[in-house]
């Protein structure tokens, strides 16, 4: 898709993303062919504006949110580095561990780092902690104009009240990775990457 | 020194015959027999991703089914009332359109598995070796030193002649030996302007050919469309009238038989456009019109949306699938990229263009159907013969925005799901 792609990327940087996500050389090759035609102002970095170029996104209820999580704290431009790393959190989790020898903490793709993944959409301001506002702006982002404020208002209400284990009518990242402890978040949070 | 440059010269001496043969019996000789090289049987196996392989496997499932099974599991899967992990399911769509979605990649030309030996064509494929360079080099040397100036020579000489003629004729009183002559001359232009792009072209069906009174419905990928479909029969070309050369073009050939040409203003105005073509189609002596309905040049992977505005027209549409095979040279016009004289230049100076043009059988708008279903109708059957994708998106979305129509969609459906007949009862 774009001329040239992969002469721009270095083994030694293909070697440390391998080591710090666990995708194979091939997929990462392709990957930066990905990111490259995305790339439309060709300057290695990826902006909010071509992240909404993709119809399918920008049609995605959750898609602004989903745009986010690729921009650190901040900063709005996404290297190949940042991509990955995002990327990474939706590798299947394999039974032999390819990436086991990580010394510096789980995996990307690991549940608990699946989960923050989720948590992190929610959790705007990064305070860890999911506030009644928060959990309603992205229900509203979810049903646009079908549902009423005070039903959606209820609706949230009902959802930490369940979730909420100490009282502080927020949803900290422990009470809600014990809320979904019987989803099977490693599969429905994965895709199938092939190789 | 010397027993070298001989083997030098013998290896080149050698490499260009082998090269000069291999065109011959690639290009020239199957044309001559009228053989195809399978293009078909190839392009309906390709499936949906680019040729250079899957990123990913998507996942077929629906909001509700997804919904349902992240559900089972969870906290109360009897109520049907919002979970914290609904957001799951969009997140991984987003993800996986992130990485691999069914439209940007159509805007551009599309990826080949091995190198045909144009620099154009050289994405992911470096240095592979010093033979394939001096190939190419060759390449180089045949393609512009030798072909393209022979084909530009062809091709001023077509639209000079075009133009001349067509003005010429235009001075002929109205009447059958008018239209005989225009005819003729049309064909001969284009066919010398074929020449010139050294299009090999295969036509099938030949029995379905437009007729007068109808509308020729073609996928779109680049301006030689119109050349290819022009050089077998005589078509009413619409379109804007432009300035300059093009413009002096369209202005001489509507003189010797009726072109629906358009102002740029006239342009916006779909009633307008709307009456003249269907004015032309009633009157059963004047040629079929030849329309576009996508609107603009798509990659030759898919056909996207057709626009209805020709599918409202009372008449019979005749549908035609053009399907390019690109490792010969990639006709794709990617209009962002190139201008019109850039583009022109690169498909003369390509191997060739090879391609096969696919006659369906007329179709009707039927009862109950209207224009949208129609077109939709259509583009399946065109998309279905050439091989390609039949994609429901816009090509508009090349250079705009995604309508919030679609996103609405999505959110109805899914509050649907959340709220369930609670919703519907006090709705109604």
């Amino acid at each position: 898709m774009g001329s040239r792609a992969s002469s721009l990327l270095r083994e030694e940087d293909i070697e440390e993303i391998k080591k710090e996500t666990g995708f194979s050389h091939s997929q990462i090759t392709r990957l930066y062919s990905r990111f490259h035609s995305l790339d439309k102002g060709e300057n290695g970095a990826l902006s909010r504006e071509d992240f909404q170029r993709i119809p399918e996104l920008a049609i995605n209820p959750l898609g602004d949110r989903i745009i986010n999580a690729f921009f650190p704290e901040g900063e709005d431009q996404a290297n190949f580095r940042g991509f990955m790393r995002t990327l990474a959190h939706f590798r299947p989790v394999e039974d032999n561990e390819k990436n086991k020898d990580l010394t510096s903490g789980e995996p990307l793709n690991s549940r608990t780092n699946k989960l923050l993944f989720a948590f992190r959409l929610y959790d705007l301001d990064r305070d860890d902690k999911i506030s009644r506002d928060e959990l309603l702006q992205v229900l509203r982002m979810m049903v646009g104009v079908n549902i009423s404020d005070e039903q959606l208002g209820s609706i949230a209400d009902r959802t930490i009240q369940e979730a909420d284990t100490n009282g502080d009518m927020c949803i900290s990242f422990s009470e809600f990775i014990k809320v979904l402890e019987k989803v099977d978040v490693e599969q429905k949070m994965s895709i199938r990457f092939l190789h | 020194m010397s027993p070298f440059n001989n083997l030098l010269c013998m290896l080149l001496g050698i490499s260009f015959t082998v090269w000069f043969t291999l065109l011959l019996v690639f290009i020239i000789v199957p044309a001559i027999f009228g053989l195809s090289f399978g293009i078909r049987g190839l392009y309906m196996k390709t499936p949906s991703c680019s040729l250079s392989g899957c990123i990913i496997a998507k996942e077929p499932t629906s909001l509700e089914e997804e919904l349902k099974e992240i559900r089972r599991n969870g906290p109360s899967p009897s109520t049907s009332e919002f979970e914290m992990s609904d957001t799951f399911y969009f997140c991984r769509r987003g993800i996986e359109s992130i990485v691999d979605d069914e439209v940007t990649k159509r805007f551009t030309a599309e990826e080949l598995e091995s190198w045909n030996l144009l620099t154009r064509s050289n994405y992911n494929f470096q240095h592979i070796s010093t033979r394939l360079t001096v190939l190419w080099g060759l390449g180089v040397v045949i393609r512009y030193g030798f072909l393209l100036p022979l084909r530009l020579t062809l091709a001023i000489t077509g639209v000079s002649l075009l133009v001349v003629f067509t003005t010429m004729i235009g001075f002929l009183p109205n009447g059958r030996v008018k239209h005989f002559l225009s005819e003729k001359v049309h064909l001969m232009c284009y066919r010398i302007c074929v020449r010139a792009l050294t299009a090999i072209i295969t036509y099938h069906h030949s029995e379905n050919k437009p007729k007068n009174g109808g509308i020729c419905v073609a996928n779109h990928t680049s301006p030689i469309d119109v050349i290819i479909l022009a050089s077998d029969g005589c078509y009413a070309m619409v379109g804007q009238i432009h300035g300059g050369l093009m413009g002096l073009i369209q202005k001489s050939m509507v003189k010797a038989c009726p072109h629906i040409w358009f102002e740029r203003s006239e342009v916006k105005d779909r009633h307008l456009v709307a009456k003249r073509l269907s004015d032309h189609v009633k009157d059963k002596s004047k040629l079929p019109i030849l329309i576009f309905p996508e609107g603009t040049c798509i990659n030759n992977t898919s056909v996207m949306m057709f626009k209805k505005g020709s599918f409202e027209i009372a008449s019979t549409v005749y549908p035609v699938a053009i399907k390019y095979d690109p490792r010969f040279g990639d006709a794709f016009w990617n209009s962002s990229k190139f201008g019109m004289v850039n583009y022109l230049l690169r498909m003369m100076s390509s191997w060739a263009i090879v391609c096969s043009v696919w006659y369906l059988p007329p179709m009707s708008r039927q009862e109950g159907e209207d224009a949208v279903q129609f077109a939709n109708r259509v583009k399946a059957a065109i998309a279905r013969q050439g091989g390609l994708v039949d994609l429901l998106w816009d090509g508009g979305l090349k250079r705009g925005k995604v309508k919030d129509t679609f996103k609405e969609e999505q959110q109805k459906l899914y509050s649907k799901i959340l709220v369930g007949t609670q919703e519907n009862r006090s709705r109604s």
